[in-house]
């Protein structure tokens, strides 16, 4: 099993919280999470991995960390 | 004539004249307006290398053609001078309801020229403009004067300077409708270099539209664009622009003690969601607009003012190590009352904040004000900003910006700033493409003119790897050239999350005339943009000044998901000239300037070795 924290922004924290701490199984990928916090791929339109864009098939690693935003901007 | 109203004042405050000139509509049409047309002015009317607070500057008010139209968006006007603080172009954009209500008066523009003996205000409604005296209104702040005018003269809008401007700080801002900007490039302190404290507004004209039910459906279509984009129409709305703090700190851009560090664990206190949250009272909308960012919140005391914009919430925020709303919703108030940038303001006592923090500034220099210059003090950012404001005490000294605070300590490689014009919130070393907007920027440190956060961080139209510097140049062009495009119609740069090029040649022919293309339209934003070079290098400001603070260029990022990496300005420079069609100092070529039709221009290019 891994830990990762998972970190949600905006509207997906409505029901689910500013942050959740999930432990997985080995090779578990992002699309695997969004599944389980019920999130629509393609609202998850920003999706960090340790600050970096992580695609959605990526395996994620123990202590990783995963930031997801819906569509959001600004200026 | 359709689009623009067709007039022109000229008001000649040392010998107290106005007239009215026709708009030679050929120019308004091959330099958009707005933007286009006040660098057009300073450029045609404007002697070299003036002061800029002197009576040989100008100073500009202009309307896009597309300002008060009834499309989406359309509340926005633009000021433009030369900058007291860059001494480049200044290009200062703002929205709220003055521009399409002084549009309203039957007037694209007013050049203003001389300087008054005496303060004085403008009352303009219709054909009728008056010089009036302001010396009941002047040392006031902006709600003062405000509530002063509008009592006098009925259903008014207000433009204004505060105290800050009157007193001349080059990080001074012009005001509108109490809390609305045109921040950035001091153009406030040009204002009160001139003794014009406020432009009063009341109209009764429409724009005259080319195809009135063309205009009806294309504005219809557009708006529902806009209402169905997530951002546009969702993330926006919701949190306002401070909807970013989180994304920018969670991918490590978001700059805090002055640039010295990229993230921090703090951030979600003062990010959009908590502002939404705990402060906001309700949302705000500018003129036709179906976005409404703008926030209204409450302050500790209970007291309901707007609120603060992102770029606020990080430069009194985490650049100044502050996470306490209330305090940042004060200071953001006491900026709009005082008539400051906000991002200026913020930064630059955030670069004092480190002079202090390394012993350039010593606690004997500010013993007398009773503030600190501590990381983190939130009482002494709002301190500090009143004493900004009506330049008080070491507050004097800040009101100049931390470009000539730092050199004066002997240390200006602390200034964050591109021609000495403070940054704004993200840290170019992990989004290199928005790095060589703030390089090029014809007005100095800035993002908004081609706001490269969106494909390399939010996007927007696609996305783009941050850290990569492929093909970055030339997309940086397309979007400072769009933003050109979109500043000069009168139309907000926030409809980009949902609009693009197309969608403004759709609005600029139902509402002017089939006069553009997707290629000829962008090509005049490419004009605009090379009018602007040709100005600052006509002004001595050449490529020399193309250039990044040093901490973002040598020192690598410390913490967070972009440590280790540095701004690699060198490879991009080169590049951005060359699809620019400039040469390798970037200067634009002969070439070029035929393309957009500036031929006039070339005895400039001369100057410019």
């Amino acid at each position: 099993m891994i830990k990762v924290e998972v970190r949600l922004f905006a509207y997906f924290r409505e029901g689910r919280g500013k942050k959740q701490v999930m432990e997985l199984e080995e090779g578990t990928t992002i699309l695997e999470v969004l599944e389980k916090l019920s999130i629509d791929k393609e609202e998850a339109k920003i999706v960090l991995l340790n600050g970096m864009d992580g695609p959605l098939d990526r395996e994620l690693k123990d202590d990783d960390v995963l930031s997801l935003f819906p569509p959001v901007g600004g200026g | 004539m359709h689009g623009y109203m067709g007039k022109i004042l000229r008001i000649n405050l040392t010998e107290g004249t106005v007239k009215t000139e026709p708009l030679d509509l050929e120019v308004g049409q091959k330099y958009l307006g707005s933007r286009g047309f006040g660098v057009k002015v300073m450029m045609d009317e404007v002697p070299a290398n003036v002061d800029p607070l002197s009576e040989e500057n100008k100073f500009i008010i202009a309307t896009g053609a597309l300002t008060g139209a009834p499309v989406p968006t359309s509340g926005r006007y633009m000021v433009i001078t030369k900058s007291p603080l860059t001494g480049t172009i200044a290009i200062a954009n703002s929205g709220g309801h003055w521009g399409p209500n002084f549009k309203a008066t039957g007037h694209d523009a007013i050049i203003f020229e001389g300087k008054s003996e005496k303060p004085v205000y403008i009352y303009i409604e219709d054909d009728k403009v008056e010089i009036r005296d302001a010396s009941h209104i002047w040392g006031k702040k902006i709600s003062e004067v405000t509530e002063i005018l509008e009592k006098e003269d009925g259903k008014v809008k207000v433009l204004s300077i505060g105290p800050a401007g009157e007193k001349l700080s080059p990080i001074a801002a012009v005001m509108n409708d109490m809390d609305r900007a045109a921040g950035r490039g001091g153009v406030g302190a040009v204002m009160g270099s001139k003794n014009l404290k406020a432009v009063v507004v009341k109209g009764s004209n429409k724009v005259s539209l080319f195809d009135e039910e063309r205009t009806k459906k294309v504005s219809q279509e557009k708006v529902k664009i806009l209402r169905e984009d997530p951002v546009a129409g969702g993330g926006l709305p919701s949190y306002g622009s401070a909807v970013l703090v989180n994304i920018i700190n969670e991918s490590g851009v978001l700059p805090v003690k002055n640039f010295q560090g990229s993230y921090t664990d703090k951030a979600d206190l003062i990010s959009g969601e908590t502002m939404t949250e705990k402060h906001l009272v309700k949302k705000s909308a500018c003129y036709r607009c179906p976005i409404a960012c703008g926030r209204v919140v409450k302050l500790a005391d209970g007291t309901v003012v707007g609120g603060p914009e992102y770029e606020t919430v990080w430069s009194y925020g985490a650049d100044c190590d502050v996470y306490d709303y209330d305090a940042i919703n004060e200071a953001n108030l006491l900026c709009n009352e005082y008539g400051l940038d906000t991002i200026s303001a913020g930064a630059t006592i955030a670069a004092a904040m480190e002079l202090y923090q390394r012993g350039y500034i010593k606690d004997e220099d500010i013993a007398e004000d009773g503030l600190s210059l501590n990381w983190g003090d939130a009482e002494a950012i709002v301190g500090w900003t009143k004493k900004m404001g009506l330049r008080e005490g070491f507050g004097d000294r800040l009101a100049e910006g931390s470009y000539i605070l730092a050199e004066a300590y002997g240390a200006p490689e602390l200034s964050m700033t591109v021609k000495k014009q403070e940054l704004p919130a993200y840290d170019p070393r992990g989004v290199q493409g928005h790095g060589i907007t703030y390089a090029v920027n014809n007005r100095g440190g800035c993002h908004i003119k081609g706001y490269m956060i969106s494909p390399e961080i939010l996007g927007y139209p696609e996305k783009l790897d941050r850290l990569s510097l492929e093909g970055k140049a030339a997309y940086a062009k397309t979007f400072h050239d769009l933003t050109a495009v979109i500043d000069s119609i009168g139309v907000c740069v926030f409809s980009t999350f949902g609009l693009g090029l197309s969608d403004y040649v759709d609005m600029y022919n139902a509402v002017c005339g089939d006069i553009y293309d997707d290629e000829t339209l962008l090509e005049a934003g490419e004009r605009i943009w090379n009018l602007e070079k040709l100005f600052n290098l006509r002004e001595g400001i050449d490529s020399t000044h193309d250039k990044l603070p040093k901490r973002l260029l040598e020192e690598p990022v410390v913490d967070g998901p972009t440590e280790g990496h540095v701004h690699h300005l060198d490879k991009l420079l080169p590049e951005y000239y060359e699809v620019r069609g400039w040469d390798e100092k970037g200067i634009p070529t002969e070439e070029t300037l035929e393309r957009l039709g500036l031929e006039e221009y070339k005895e400039y290019l001369g100057l410019a070795k």
